[in-house]
Formats: structure tokens, C-alpha cells, sequence
């Protein structure tokens, strides 16, 4: 676990150590499950946004190794914007939503691949340093659109995946809209607007750099358990 | 048994105290000594991660249906959800079907990563009631249970109080009962769990590092029934307390 103070220290920066994820929130890793998101055991598409939680234990900064555990070929880059809160927000409405924003930071949402969503077990998310954050806090005012921006995957330097946050099927201002209808963020929460599909697979030895455009890059090593 | 307590501009520890006219009160570390009422009660200690369990007793994952599991089901739950002892929890008009979940939540004290069965219990401060609230109409098959469903504002109530691990000789023969509005719904042992606290710690802990203040709400015992604005929920554990807590309407919150 790494001090997140050390690496965001710079208020009003300062992360809450809450972090929560938005699953199914891209249009392509909707798409890429065809047919299956009205088969059992799940019936119909996400209605409300579906969150998940990325404990404290997973939080990691630019720079930090992560460890592929034993037992696992490979694990998932997850590559998202990440919105981080300034101000108390609930119940905002579409309009006012991004004033409650401190600004953005790349979020790398590591997950042991899986392929069920209906229950999956919290142990293929929720691995120590599973959710590297970085390279910094970067102020609302320095991004014009964050409904617009590239996000590029790098594996030992060559890209292997590309997107754009214009392709979310909830916007940032949409998402955070129907997620304080139920629950309030706190200034330092972050919540990870979602992965594109096809996730790139990353293997022990290798070398992560996620790029969005306006952040920066946030880089990762992942290495075999020792 | 402490419990924090907000007080007269200031947060306190506070202890129990029985007040002149025999009823329970508390007595702030500042001596002062004050009626239950007279306070806003908090969570009673520094809350970390929180992890829950799904369908952890049997006969509870059999009023909904589930087979036997070969890994305990768990969810986690953010911040923003925690309330203290005495608060109220919002139930929103359009649901068909709200409920209560009368819990042991075991305090992790000491790092735990790695740990065995045997050596799990050592990593326990303590232990307190929580109360998991679900509003089962928004729950939908994504990754179950979706935080729309279990992690609402106010929807996780701990409290009242931390009891230090060396005050309950057996965390594994509590009774557990949950009255609403006076009437008895819920009763269950946590004799009667089916990952039992050394096997959840020493499970966890093989995969995610768990550290002072992370609490495991270990799951509840058949007997959820539906609540109403209006109705007193309390949840009682042998030697934690009676924790209480109020459901309130959409209009308490101006909606």
C-alpha cells in the first residue's frame, strides 16, 4: 500500500481514498457482450449505474509495481478517466454537475480477466496495488471537454488500445447525475467513469503506460510475485 | 465499550454510565454525564474499508433461495453510507421492499496479510453491531449486490458501541435479535455462520491486505422483513448493545 498523501499532497488534491468504478459504462464493452446482456443470468442491460469499489488496499501511485499473482497468466489493463470530487455532491443535477469536480486523474483499474458479471468475486478486483492513480490531480479548468478526450494504451511501448471518453454511454455529467441520486461524494472520492473493450492483457514483465489526453501518462512495471 | 459521540460543539469517547433515575446514559471522557438522547452518536471508531457478506448464514441463503457457496460472497461498501447509533435512513417512495440486516461487524486491530485460521483472531480490536440496509427493488444482476441496492446514504448503521475483542469470550455464540416497532422479526446465532470470523479474515487476507479500522460485516440470519418511515429498528447482540435506528420518508429530505 503506498501513501497517497506523499503522491497528491497538494491540496485541495488531497483523495479521500474512496474510489469507485462504473462497470459497463463504455459503449464498446457493452457491444462486445452482444446478445448475452439479455440472456439469464442477467436478463437486461445496466439500467442505473452499476458501481463497484476499489478498496484502499489497491491504491497505488505512478511508478509502483503491480504484482501479477501467482496462479495468473495475465491480468486486464483498465484504463479510465477518473473524476475526482471537490465539493460535496448529491442529488446534482446534469447542468451544475462538473462544479463539483476538483479535477481529473487517470485511473488504471487493474482486474485477474473474468468474463461473468452477474457475481463476481471482490478477490479479481480487489488485490493489493489493483488501482494504480496518477501522474497527478490535474485542475477542472485545464480540460475543456472531458466528454472528448484520447486514452491510449502503451505496453512496453507500443500501443496496443486506444479510445475516447466520447464513446461512454453515461457522460461525466450524466454519471454523476445518477449516481448522487443515491449516494453523496465527498471531496478527495474518485469515481472511474469505465473501461473501453477489448481491456488489453498485460503479463508479468511487462510495462504499462496509460496516456489521456490533457493528464498525462501513468506508468506501472507488473511483476511476478515473488 | 467506547462509543464517539458528538457533543456541545466537540467530538468525545464516551462510556456508559447509569444516570440517578436508573435509566442509560453516557459519560463524555470530560465527565460530564448525559442522557443517550442528548448526543449525535458516530460510527464508534475510524472506519476503513468496509467488506460485506452475502447470504452467510444458512438459513438466511435459504429464505432467498441460494445454494451452498464454495467462496463467501463479498461486497464492499464506500464511506458515504456509514451512520451512527440513534440516525435515521431514508426509504424512498417508490420502493416496493426495504430491509434491515442485523450483523456482527468484527474491527480488524493489526495489519493482517497472509494469516491462518489459527492465527486470524489475534488481528481482531473488537467488534459492533451494523445494520446493512438493502432496497431490493433496485437491485439488478450485475455485479450483485450493486451499490444502488446496499450503499445508499445513511443505508449502513454501526454502533453504538466498539466492545474491545477481550470482552466477548466467544464472538462465535451470539445471539442476534432485530425488533421493529417493537416486534420481535429476527433472531439467529452466529454460531450458525457459514464462513465463520477466522476463515473470513485468513480468506481475505490471502488476497487483500487488511489493516486497523477495516470492519467485515459478517452477514444476517433470516427474518429480514419490510420497514416503513416511522418505524424504531433495533438490532441487539449479546454483550455489544441495542442499536437503534429510525426510517424516515422522502419528504424528511425534501424530496
Amino acid at each position: 500500500m503506498h501513501d497517497l498523501a506523499i503522491a497528491f499532497e497538494v491540496p485541495p488534491f488531497r483523495l479521500s481514498g474512496a474510489v469507485y468504478g462504473t462497470l459497463l459504462n463504455h459503449a464498446s464493452s457493452l457491444q462486445a457482450l452482444g446478445d448475452a446482456v439479455n440472456q439469464p443470468p442477467y436478463k437486461k442491460p445496466p439500467q442505473a449505474p452499476v458501481l463497484y469499489i476499489k478498496p484502499r488496499n489497491t491504491l497505488s501511485i505512478d511508478g509502483a509495481a503491480v504484482i501479477v499473482p501467482a496462479g495468473c497468466e495475465e491480468l486486464e489493463v483498465g484504463a479510465c478517466l477518473g473524476l475526482v470530487i471537490g465539493r460535496s455532491a448529491c442529488r446534482v443535477s446534469p447542468a451544475h454537475a462538473l462544479d463539483h469536480l476538483a479535477g481529473f486523474v487517470i485511473v488504471n483499474d487493474v482486474s485477474v480477466p473474468h468474463d461473468n458479471f452477474y457475481r463476481p468475486s471482490v478477490r479479481l478486483k480487489a488485490r493489493d496495488g489493483f488501482c494504480p492513480l496518477g501522474p497527478q490531480v490535474t485542475p477542472r479548468a485545464a480540460v475543456e471537454n472531458p466528454d472528448a478526450l484520447g486514452i491510449r494504451i502503451f505496453i512496453d511501448g507500443s500501443l496496443k488500445a486506444s479510445a475516447n471518453t466520447s464513446g461512454l454511454i453515461r457522460s461525466v455529467a450524466q454519471l454523476l447525475t445518477d449516481v448522487t441520486e443515491f449516494m453523496t461524494l465527498a471531496p478527495g472520492d474518485v469515481l472511474a467513469m469505465g473501461v473501453a473493450a477489448p481491456a488489453p492483457p498485460v503479463r508479468a514483465g511487462q510495462h504499462v503506460r496509460i496516456q489521456i489526453d490533457g493528464l498525462g501518462s501513468l506508468s506501472n512495471a507488473f511483476r511476478a510475485a515473488v | 465499550m467506547r462509543a464517539r459521540v458528538a457533543y456541545s460543539g466537540a467530538i468525545h469517547e464516551a462510556v456508559p454510565q447509569v444516570l440517578t433515575d436508573g435509566s442509560a446514559g453516557i459519560r463524555l471522557t470530560d465527565g460530564r454525564v448525559l442522557a443517550e438522547d442528548a448526543v449525535v452518536w458516530l460510527p464508534p471508531f475510524e472506519v476503513g474499508t468496509i467488506i460485506a457478506l452475502g447470504l452467510n448464514y444458512a438459513d438466511h441463503a435459504r429464505e432467498l433461495a441460494f445454494s451452498a457457496q464454495e467462496e463467501p460472497l463479498v461486497f464492499l461498501k464506500g464511506p458515504g453510507t456509514l451512520i451512527g447509533h440513534r440516525g435515521q435512513t431514508r426509504r424512498p417512495r417508490d420502493a416496493a421492499f426495504m430491509h434491515y440486516e442485523c450483523e456482527l461487524a468484527v474491527v480488524i486491530g493489526r495489519t493482517a496479510r497472509n494469516v491462518t485460521r489459527e492465527q486470524a483472531l489475534q488481528h481482531v480490536a473488537g467488534y459492533c453491531i451494523a445494520n446493512d440496509y438493502a432496497v431490493r427493488d433496485y437491485l439488478e444482476n450485475w455485479y450483485r449486490p450493486n451499490l444502488r441496492t446496499k450503499n445508499r446514504d445513511g443505508a449502513t448503521v454501526l454502533g453504538p458501541w466498539f466492545v474491545d475483542a477481550g470482552a466477548i469470550a466467544e464472538p462465535s455464540a451470539l445471539n442476534l435479535r432485530t425488533f421493529v416497532a417493537g416486534k420481535l422479526t429476527q433472531t439467529g446465532n452466529t454460531r450458525d455462520l457459514i464462513f465463520d470470523i477466522p476463515y473470513l479474515i485468513a480468506y481475505l487476507s490471502s488476497f487483500m491486505t487488511l489493516v486497523a479500522g477495516d470492519v467485515i460485516l459478517t452477514g444476517t440470519p433470516e427474518g429480514v422483513v419490510n420497514v416503513s418511515p416511522g418505524d424504531e429498528v433495533v438490532c441487539e447482540i449479546d454483550g455489544l448493545g441495542r442499536l437503534i435506528n429510525t426510517i424516515v420518508g422522502d419528504d424528511v429530505f425534501g424530496r
